[in-house]
């Protein structure tokens, strides 16, 4: 019995009426946890309930009190008939079971109730008395933190980083139950919601042990996910961090550990950015020495499903850490076997993070991806977690053997999704294979070692774009040049990851969010014809949406993505794919080629005419976006650099030509004078489309911005101005004669009307940036598209530009070509094997699956197999080691004087999806937000159609998570994000559902003007997160 | 492709001021987007059309969502859906409240019932204010007056607590609740000429002199209803034109103290006593309602006419009716100094500010 939960209801305001005759209410309260259930009394006509009640005291086990919410329930007495539900609040006590966090929880909160929304609010106080229980064999993990956020949080350090934790629990969807049809609406999603806020107690515990298991006490990048299957059941799973966190004891002294718009360089060992590529005094061939080997064509042709269980046996190298330091090899290959002997040990060496202590990445190979289709309704016991466990442990088994394929021996970056339609489901995993640096990975025992070897490599800080593999023993060909940078590394042409930028990135000019949109009609089918068809399609989609990509980064004159979102819809008659991105011009890599068009018929005059059109049109737009973003790298002679020779890239369009008997294929000698170009070739109507719908993306207006990462590469000057906002729009598409053609252009101008909807609804926050943009696609019927947006606007001052930033890269680079001179050029000749086709695609990986089915259909899902190899062309992407003087190193924060803070509101809460506050610090976590609505009408006509409904819904959602937070005492959510947004209609019974999940970080932040006086006292180079002060408004 | 549905939230609820006036305004989505388009937005911002209308119906449910908690405006404060900064709230409550001159000069003194809203129709074609405005209008002012009704306490103090308006907006409130409480007539053709500005005036001076609350600070509607006891009392004053001597006296009281000082010095002398009859008979009348409601058209048929035909100028009416108020002091047969003050005192600032072309 080690825990005392007391809750105390004051008050309560803004009741509705319930008796139309006096117009008042009689309410009281119900108090409930676990089983057991206090009343209030009646307090007798009144919209103003004050009850002063007792304390309500709960013993319960701490396993329940991790489980279990407190559900308050209001209600109105009648004294002839079944007393009425205004509705109720729940609140999760797990920031209370850990001694950092919040101590009490006390406020408003709003009155939910399913049908009617919020009506009124309690004033409710909760306390946990904890008893410490040394039982070893305990169930429950109090004291384990968790956090959203995909950073080591401010105001921690990270001392170990454990690795990946994942959960999942079952349960049948109380709406598929019997019961459903004699209950009301009401009681069966009240059920839904007690039951998820259940599941998602009972996840969060069984993670926790896991991570003391694991001997961490935090999770970090906590990923919660709720899949409605349907008749199936309804599964909440989870993936996230484990690490072991210090917390920065006095505020003044911490340093935002790794993450954002800051780099703190002083607090970790590492400051140096150990570099390991640059081994100056270490031989030359260092990927040679690696412990391990891979064969890549092999791990290519592998199929999923049947993968890679040797992988997961690979021998240990059971290196000790401590020997490892004295042995004689270069840097590089036993950073390797340190890193890796750490990581071998775990299943999966995977990271939710996106952002990092500096130092721990050291290479970045390329995203890794894979999906796999699933039908729902061969489960064989569906009650229970296995086959999801099995389906899930298989993709990523896959997804570390594509990492291996790529020689990283770790997943950054790392999320994993689903989709579902009716019986179908795809599930999706994607991360960045990555090279990282052992020291936070094991105990200490390594720290003293590896330090000492820093310190003799340390030209220049370009380590996370050199490429992890071995150049002649590519997995994918790909087109390598020396570093930028330093001149004595290979770096790929184009680098993609589903990261964040490096915050010692060397970058020039600014960066933009890149979309790739993409429908494919497909038949409505059954369970396997449906499932092989949506198979069929997947690869094809995946293939589209890289080259969408890859020709939009060329059109920007950019040459890296970050924070790669591909996300895969299904629908009864369509598959959608929408990729965003942030892109950006990595100094380090090769300037990017142009883009070329081909046409099919040279011959004929006035077609001739019409490419040569498009073409000037594709180069002025280069021209103009280069402009447009400040894209003017240093002119750097082709002899010093020495221009790779371009190598032919036939077969660009073999992907499509090879499954598709109908494209012809096209050998094409693409060798266009000395720089690479893209070429585009256009020999139908369908690539025509794809060229103009690369012109139809318009440029956001000039003083916007847009990314969808956590900062906006280039600008760091921000003011303190946020606005976080979620948008919501649903189409219907004419059902006649629908193609592709036409529903991509749907879709295309669904997402750009929407954009330029943000930017001029934002329009008087100019000179403005929209962070983190997070689109998602649903398909809820046949012909409805819906697509939602959250991110978060902020503001920045245009006149401080980064004048110093410039000047900085260009004086390395110019430093690096001089130094490099002697360098000799190799021409590349990295044409791998007959599957080369997209330079940069990343390793891909489509499969079908039919638990409990396979024999009778093996044969087609041989074809399948078959098909999905050819896909599945694993292709890597790399990294820069980025110059130690870094162009958000220094200098331009020194200048940045924090702004006075004006007006602070009581009570106001501050949301947003990036991990920091802009012009503030924050100071305490006080636990995670995590919360599950439904809102059902039978009157949309009266609330103002589907429009007003989900409008007052999401404003709802905001309202109570705002409530919550407040009641912890905090003053903002970081890292917040809606992970569901379910919404259906029946316009004919003028009803509407939805269902909302949002989550994020509940924290206490302090403005910078309020800290200046402490923070002075830091040097400069240090205070960089929260670079431009003052007061945040929202 | 047909838009379903399509919505924008912000955890800052945006305000855009000027669709909030189109919508204040009572223009439908459909006009309020054509006159955004006629201003010119789509030029400076580079918008279309498409998105000016979604960005407009965005802003009209916030609106219609927001219209709940602003009739009553503390909810605006305490509640929890919207967050909006203080100073967005109190624009939002300001100008929701705010009320045209035009609309408020047709309904000012009128029941404020359903009767009248059934006029709105009219009110609506002959000022050219939209219906929904006119509602709009004509609901917050039964709102108010509903909420301030039977209530202690001064009648400004009440609507600045409980619809938390400026000053300036809760005097003009109460100068509305107190014309609709009393029933003044004020659509008179006669009256057309005074604004608002001269009613709400008034309304001040007689609130703060003439009612319950001048006395008494403890009772219920004290600052709306009219002293009834002081009304009743009013009748004493009729000796001053009853009484041929004082009236005599009165008269010639006056006129030796404003020989030579007054430009209309023979006209006065020859309608003093017209004018004095005429204000005091009004006085004296005040016990019945009917006279009540008329009270402005009494005062400006009975001396604002007379005088305005004699070509008085402002100057010469104001030293006249100082004149006039004080010389009483000096008639030692009258006993009711201080009833007199309280009336005249009042009655001559309404008359000042009534007297104008």
């Amino acid at each position: 019995m080690p825990g005392k939960l007391k809750v105390k209801i004051v008050a309560g305001r803004h009741l509705p009426v319930m008796d139309r005759a006096s117009d008042l209410t009689d309410a009281f309260v119900e108090v409930k946890f676990g089983n057991t259930t206090f009343k209030t009394d009646v307090y007798l006509k009144s919209l103003n309930p004050q009850w002063n009640s007792e304390w309500f005291k709960f013993e319960v086990d701490d396993e329940d009190l991790q489980d279990e919410p407190l559900q308050i329930t209001v209600l109105d007495h009648d004294t002839y008939s079944a007393n009425d539900a205004i509705g109720k609040v729940y609140i999760d006590i797990d920031p209370l079971l850990y001694s950092e966090a919040a101590t009490v929880i006390s406020g408003w909160f709003p009155i939910y109730d399913t049908i009617h929304g919020i009506r009124g609010e309690i004033n409710v106080v909760v306390k946990v008395d904890l008893f410490n229980d040394l039982n070893r064999f305990r169930q429950s993990s109090c004291g384990v933190k968790f956090f959203c956020t995909t950073s080591i949080p401010k105001c921690y350090r990270a001392v170990i980083i454990h690795g990946f934790v994942e959960e999942l629990v079952v349960n049948e969807d109380p709406e598929y139950q019997w019961i459903d049809r004699i209950r009301t609406p009401r009681a069966s999603n009240e059920a839904r919601q007690r039951l998820i806020s259940l599941m998602s107690g009972e996840l969060q515990r069984k993670i926790g042990l896991k991570v003391l298991e694991m001997r961490g006490n935090a999770v970090v990048g906590y990923l919660q996910c709720f899949d409605l299957e349907g008749e199936s059941g309804l599964v909440v799973r989870a993936i996230g961090t484990a690490c072991t966190l210090d917390k920065l004891s006095s505020p003044a002294a911490f340093l935002p550990a790794c993450n954002s718009p800051s780099k703190e360089i002083k607090e970790i060992p590492f400051n140096e950015d150990p570099n390991p590529n640059t081994h100056s005094s270490g031989p030359s061939t260092p990927l040679k020495n690696q412990t391990y080997s891979f064969s890549p064509s092999k791990s290519y042709s592998r199929q999923s499903s049947s993968s890679d269980t040797d992988l997961s046996l690979t021998p240990k190298t059971g290196m000790g850490s401590g020997s490892a330091g004295k042995e004689g090899g270069p840097f590089k290959a036993l950073l390797r076997q340190q890193t890796q002997s750490a990581l071998e040990q775990r299943e999966f060496p995977f990271f939710t993070l996106t952002a990092f202590p500096p130092g721990f990445l050291v290479h970045v190979g390329g995203v890794v991806s894979a999906r796999s289709v699933k039908l729902l309704d061969r489960i064989h016991n569906p009650d229970e977690p296995e086959t999801r466990d099995a389906w899930w442990a298989e993709i990523r088994q896959e997804i570390k053997s594509h990492a291996k394929a790529l020689g990283c021996h770790a997943v950054v970056g790392y999320s994993e999704s689903t989709s579902i339609c009716e019986e179908v489901c795809i599930l999706s995993a994607s991360g960045t294979a990555a090279v990282l640096n052992p020291r936070f990975l094991q105990d200490g025992t390594v720290e003293g070692c590896l330090e000492q070897r820093l310190e003799e490599n340390l030209p220049a800080g370009c380590g996370f774009c050199h490429i992890p593999y071995d150049e002649l023993n590519m997995p994918f060909p790909a087109h390598l040049t020396y570093c930028y940078n330093c001149r004595k590394q290979k770096v790929p042409d184009v680098l993609f990851t589903t990261i964040d930028l490096p915050t010692d990135a060397a970058v020039i000019g600014k960066g933009c969010l890149i979309q790739a949109r993409l429908c494919r009609l497909k038949k409505k089918a059954q369970a396997e014809a449906n499932a092989t068809a949506i198979s069929n399609l997947l690869p094809f989609m995946e293939y589209e949406v890289h080259t969408q990509l890859m020709n939009k980064l060329k059109l920007k004159g950019m040459n890296a993505l970050f924070g790669l979102r591909i996300q895969i819809t299904v629908g009864e008659n369509m598959l959608m794919g929408l990729a965003s991105a942030t892109g950006v011009y990595l100094a380090a890599l090769p300037t990017p080629g142009g883009i070329q068009i081909a046409g099919k018929t040279p011959n004929d005059g006035s077609y001739e005419q019409h490419i040569s059109h498009m073409q000037k049109k594709i180069n002025d737009t280069i021209t103009k976006n280069k402009e447009l973003y400040e894209i003017n790298p240093p002119e750097i002679s082709e002899e010093i650099i020495g221009s790779p020779i371009p190598e032919p890239r036939q077969r660009s369009r073999l992907l499509r030509s090879q499954s598709e008997s109908s494209d012809e294929v096209t050998e094409l000698d693409l060798s266009h004078g000395k720089k690479d170009a893209f070429v585009l070739e256009i020999d139908d109507t369908d690539a025509m489309e794809d060229v103009h719908s690369l012109l139809t993306d318009v440029p956001p207006p000039s003083g916007f911005y847009s990314c969808n990462t956590e900062i906006m590469p280039g600008i760091n000057n921000w003011t303190s101005e946020i606005q976080m906002f979620t948008s919501v729009r649903v189409i219907r598409l004419s059902s006649l004669n629908l193609t592709n053609q036409a529903l991509n252009k749907n879709f295309n101008d669904l997402c750009e009307n929407l954009l330029k909807s943000l930017y001029f609804k934002l329009r008087s926050m100019i000179p403005c940036c929209l962070c983190h943009v997070n689109f998602t696609v649903s398909l809820p019927e046949d012909e409805l598209i819906q697509v939602t947006v959250t991110a978060v606007a902020i503001t920045f001052d245009k006149n401080q530009a980064l004048q110093t930033t410039k000047a900085q890269v260009e004086k390395s680079l110019q430093r690096a070509s001089t130094d490099n001179e002697e360098l000799l050029q190799f021409p590349l000749e990295l044409c791998s094997d007959s599957l080369s086709s997209h330079p940069f695609p990343p390793a891909k990986a489509t499969s079908v699956d039919y638990s409990s089915f396979a024999d009778r259909c093996s044969s087609w899902i041989e074809l399948i197999k078959l098909k999905a190899q050819t896909i599945r062309r694993g292709s890597i992407k790399t990294t820069v080691t980025v110059e130690k003087a870094s162009p958000m190193g220094e200098g331009n924060f020194r200048n940045r004087a924090a702004p006075p803070c004006a007006n602070s509101t009581v009570g106001v809460v501050k949301m947003t999806p990036l991990s920091f506050i802009p012009g503030a610090k924050i100071t305490k976590y006080l636990g995670i937000i995590n919360m599950f609505f439904i809102r059902e009408t039978t009157s949309l006509r009266e609330e103002g159609g589907v429009s007003g409904f989900l409008h007052a819904f999401i404003a709802e959602v905001f309202a109570m998570v705002r409530a919550h937070v407040a009641a912890l005492g905090g003053n903002a959510v970081v890292s917040y994000i809606m992970k569901q947004c379910v919404f259906m209609e029946n316009p004919n019974k003028n009803q509407a559902q939805c269902l909302i999940n949002v989550s994020g970080d509940a924290v206490v932040f302090v403005r910078e003007s309020d800290l200046e006086v402490v923070s002075t006292q830091q040097p400069p180079a240090n205070c960089q997160p929260l670079c431009t002060g003052g007061e945040v408004t929202t | 492709m047909t838009s379903e549905l399509d919505i924008f939230v912000g955890n800052t609820t945006l305000i855009d001021e000027d669709v909030y006036r189109l919508w204040l305004d009572g223009y439908s989505v459909s006009d309020a987007v054509a006159l955004r388009v006629r201003s010119g937005i789509l030029e400076q911002t580079g918008a279309t059309a498409a998105v000016l209308q979604s960005d407009t119906m965005d802003h009209y449910r916030t609106f219609h969502m927001l219209e709940r908690l602003l009739h009553a405006p503390p909810k605006l404060l305490h509640q929890l859906i919207f967050q909006i900064p203080p100073s967005r709230q109190a624009l939002l409550i300001e100008r929701y409240y705010a009320f045209d001159e035009a609309f408020v000069r047709e309904v000012l003194g009128k029941k404020l019932s359903k009767g009248t809203k059934k006029d709105l129709d009219d009110i609506s074609t002959k000022t050219s204010i939209t219906l929904k405005s006119c509602r709009r209008q004509f609901d917050n002012f039964k709102r108010v007056f509903k909420v301030v009704e039977e209530m202690r306490g001064s009648l400004v103090d009440n609507i600045q607590q409980h619809f938390l308006l400026s000053d300036r907006l809760a005097r003009d409130y109460a100068a509305i609740v107190f014309f609709a409480n009393n029933r003044f007539e004020t659509g008179k053709k006669k009256l057309q000429y005074l604004s608002f500005g001269d009613f709400a005036f008034c309304a001040e001076l007689m609130i703060q002199n003439w009612t319950l609350g001048a006395v008494d600070s403890q009772v219920d509607d004290m600052d709306m209803d009219l002293d009834k006891e002081f009304l009743q009392d009013l009748k004493e004053l009729k000796v001053l034109v009853a009484d041929k001597d004082l009236l005599d006296l009165h008269k010639s009281l006056v006129c030796t103290a404003l020989r030579g000082k007054l430009g209309v010095f023979s006209e006065m002398e020859a309608n003093f006593k017209n004018l004095s009859r005429g204000l005091v008979n009004v006085a004296a009348k005040l016990t019945h309602n009917k006279d009540v409601r008329d009270l402005f058209v009494d005062l400006v048929e009975k001396f604002v006419e007379p005088c305005r035909s004699d070509h008085w100028p402002l100057s010469d009416v104001r030293l006249f009716l100082n004149q006039y108020s004080a010389s009483v002091h000096s008639l030692d047969g009258f006993r009711h100094q201080a009833l007199w003050d309280r009336y005249m005192g009042t009655l001559r600032g309404c008359l000042l500010r009534l007297y104008h072309d």
